[in-house]
């Protein structure tokens, strides 16, 4: 393309420059941040569906007490696969990969991020461990272990973890490459004039979650590959019987994979940052507050890791820390919603279909971090450890937050991601049908987990059929309402209407100054940035 | 690829893919630390066996390797120096020397290894077994982690010879040598693994 001299007179977007590739060379060629978001984002939703339909067949089986749709085998194969899916596939990735990839040069004011082949490379990584993922499927049987693979079971198994691992390991490296670029992005391609106070609040989520990626994912790599060294050497780690401690497994494991709640969550709350002032027309408030709460996560998130582990049998002063700290967790968190209700507080609110998403988070992510204190205090804890309480806190936490901050961001970004507009009132009903069937699909479950119905088995006693009616039934219109969204929302990619307007919602971050959709390289002139972020005058 | 990747040859920004190289060793010694946690809890759990298996690996071979690791870092910090002075000659020299150390250090591990498990020491042998779980442990994780030292060795290689290649044909030069000193920030960082790895096994004893 070099020799091709930019005299467009024509304006060319970055969906129809095409790098002179065809078909489907276009994409996974491609090293233009804005393609591989999109690349991830079409990855993730085939994965998504199969993790959905997943979760129903377990729904399903839950329908009634005793064997209604699958055994036992089947079931422990089921939300393993599922927990894997979601979590290493969808979630962790999630929004940083689509919406950071996309977003964040613009947001900074650069043309792409700081190693864009590097990038690439990361999504080649994560189809890899997709593969992974998938060929554990086969052979003797899809693993049982639940997706925590913890030890001594996952190299007791039968069954096919090892590929699952693996995969897990594979996408942590994804998930570090992509990490470390954005946090090289961050710091040498600000505009001039962007100083890091002057910075968007995604971009700064995103930095908080790069360094947990960075930081963070090597140890549950490690681990992962010990438990490899486990299974086809039989060094004994963590094999008791050879001297091993499965003890230090779990610790291994959550050192990672507690921080890994706030990969997940941090670019969320980023999303909702950008959401509600755009919609509420009003500067955000306590911007600085939100900016250090979000390092504070990052930074306390990674020394909570043993409220996992309160029945596991560690000491009683560890306990009482890994409690105190988690308390202290929250209290980060809590700012942020107190700052998005402040920003909210007389503003002129227009109830558009990502505002409508942004306010359900903050409802459902409420409910789920409350909950989450439950579990945080040792006494609490060890009445609803390991039932349904716990499922139900964090499908609130890492669906509600997650899941919901995510389709709030894809129906605010997606004018300007596809030059297209979607069609609000259909968009408008999947949600409200989502929410309905969200809330009496995990409902229910915090009611039977008190009342001590245990979690990861496929029956259950006569005395929890009632709400499982319920919660099956909510799954099965918050399906419902997925659907909806999803053939609006692809639909509307294809056939919806075209537009160039450059600012529909009325934001004030750079991505609204850029055009619709945005160029190959984003700006023709890098921007000077003099004002500060969300003025609103 | 090429206009946005001529657009980041157009703008070199050396110091962001230095901090790029900083991060990923941050990354290798998180990933390097889990195994050190490991080695710690379980040293502090069977410390009389671990003392003991200890005392049957090789000083000498140990001590050679440690050596030669640390000459190693010093020739690939001596040919970016050369880069910087305009000397290719002595640039490629000083690379291949660092490659043939790494490759000698590789050979040593290979004849250390084999000597071992001829004596019947190997992951999962019928011999530890009967040793007893503290020697389990120890020669688990002595293989665990030199065997992954090595495999970094044999990345940190590979790299080392696009670097070679890269400087042969001046596209490494002297006011564009990010590439070789990256190359050296890795180096050194596997080198500083060793620096750990050797007193662990080998002297804490």
């Amino acid at each position: 393309m070099s020799s091709n001299p930019k005299e467009h007179t024509e304006y060319k977007s970055y969906l129809e420059e095409d790098g002179g590739r065809k078909g489907i060379y276009k994409w996974i060629l491609s090293t233009d941040h804005k393609r591989i978001g999109l690349l991830y984002l079409y990855s993730m939703m085939g994965w998504f569906i199969i993790g959905v339909v997943l979760g129903l067949l377990m729904k399903l089986e839950l329908i009634a007490p005793g064997q209604t749709l699958m055994g036992a085998q089947t079931y422990n194969a089921t939300f393993t696969v599922h927990g894997v899916i979601m979590i290493f596939l969808i979630v962790i990735p999630g929004l940083p990969a689509v919406f950071g990839n996309f977003m964040l040069p613009i947001q900074i004011g650069a043309k792409d991020v700081f190693f864009p082949r590097l990038n690439l490379f990361s999504w080649y990584i994560y189809v890899l461990g997709g593969i992974l993922v998938i060929i554990s499927l086969f052979g003797n049987g899809a693993p049982d272990t639940g997706w925590t693979f913890y030890a001594p079971y996952s190299f007791k198994t039968g069954t096919n973890m090892l590929p699952a691992a693996l995969g897990a390991f594979v996408l942590g490296f994804s998930s570090i490459l992509t990490g470390l670029n954005f946090i090289v992005t961050i710091h040498r391609m600000r505009a001039p004039g962007m100083t890091w106070f002057k910075m968007p609040l995604f971009p700064w989520t995103l930095y908080g979650t790069g360094w947990i990626q960075l930081l963070a994912t090597p140890v549950v790599g490690i681990t992962l590959l010990m438990v490899a060294g486990e299974r086809i050497l039989g060094i004994g780690f963590f094999d008791p019987a050879k001297g091993g401690d499965p003890l230090l497994y779990q610790h291994l494991f959550w050192i990672y994979s507690h921080p890994a709640v706030y990969i997940m969550i941090l670019p969320a709350m980023g999303a909702i940052s950008e959401i509600i002032p755009t919609f509420a027309k009003k500067t955000i408030f306590g911007y600085r507050a939100i900016v250090f709460s979000t390092l504070a996560i990052a930074f306390v998130g990674y020394f909570v890791w043993g409220h996992h582990m309160y029945t596991s049998g560690m000491s009683g002063a560890a306990l009482w820390a890994f409690s105190l700290l988690t308390f202290l967790v929250a209290i980060p968190s809590a700012i942020k919603v107190f700052n998005w209700i402040s920003t909210m507080h007389q503003g002129s609110i227009t109830t558009e279909v990502p505002f409508l998403w942004a306010a359900s988070f903050i409802f459902i992510f409420m409910i789920g971090g409350l909950t989450g204190l439950v579990l945080g205090s040792l006494a609490t804890d060890v009445h609803v450890h390991d039932t349904a309480f716990v499922v139900a806190h964090f499908h609130f936490i890492v669906f509600g937050g997650v899941g919901f901050a995510f389709f709030g961001a894809i129906h605010y970004w997606f004018p300007k991601m596809f030059g297209r507009k979607y069609d609000k009132n259909w968009a408008k009903t999947g949600w409200i049908t989502f929410f309905v069937g969200f809330v009496s699909l995990y409902g229910p479950m915090f009611y039977l987990g008190i009342k001590g119905m245990p979690r990861r088995y496929f029956d259950y006693l006569p005395e929890f059929h009632g709400p499982n009616i319920i919660s099956t039934l909510g799954a099965l219109v918050m399906i419902t309402g997925f659907v909806i969204i999803l053939v609006n929302l692809i639909n509307s990619a294809r056939n919806g209407e075209k537009t160039t307007e450059k600012n529909p919602w009325g934001g004030t971050n750079l991505e609204w100054q850029v055009a619709t959709p945005p160029p190959l390289e984003n700006f023709d002139e890098i921007p000077t940035i003099e004002k500060a972020t969300y003025k609103y005058d | 690829m090429s206009e946005t990747l001529a657009h980041h040859d157009e703008h070199r920004d050396d110091e962001g893919s230095k901090l790029g190289i900083w991060l990923f060793i941050f990354t290798e010694l998180l990933f390097f630390g889990g195994l050190f946690v490991t080695y710690a809890v379980y040293r502090h759990a069977n410390s009389q066996a671990f003392h003991l298996a200890g005392e049957q690996l090789d000083v000498t071979i140990g001590t050679i390797n440690t050596v030669i690791l640390l000459i190693s870092s010093m020739t690939i910090a001596m040919s970016i120096t050369a880069m910087q002075k305009k000397d290719k000659r002595a640039t490629l020299i000083l690379i291949g020397i660092t490659l043939v150390l790494a490759l000698v250090f590789l050979v040593n591990k290979y004849f250390e290894w084999s000597a071992k498990i001829e004596h019947g020491i190997w992951p999962g042998s019928p011999l530890l077994e009967e040793l007893g779980r503290g020697d389990t442990l120890f020669f688990g994780l002595y293989y665990f982690m030199t065997g992954l030292h090595a495999l970094h060795i044999i990345i940190g290689m590979v790299l080392i010879v696009v670097i070679y290649v890269r400087v042969q044909k001046d596209k490494i030069t002297h006011d564009n040598y990010q590439l070789l000193e990256n190359g050296g920030l890795y180096w050194h960082l596997v080198d500083l693994i060793w620096i750990f790895l050797f007193p662990l096994f080998y002297l804490i004893a």
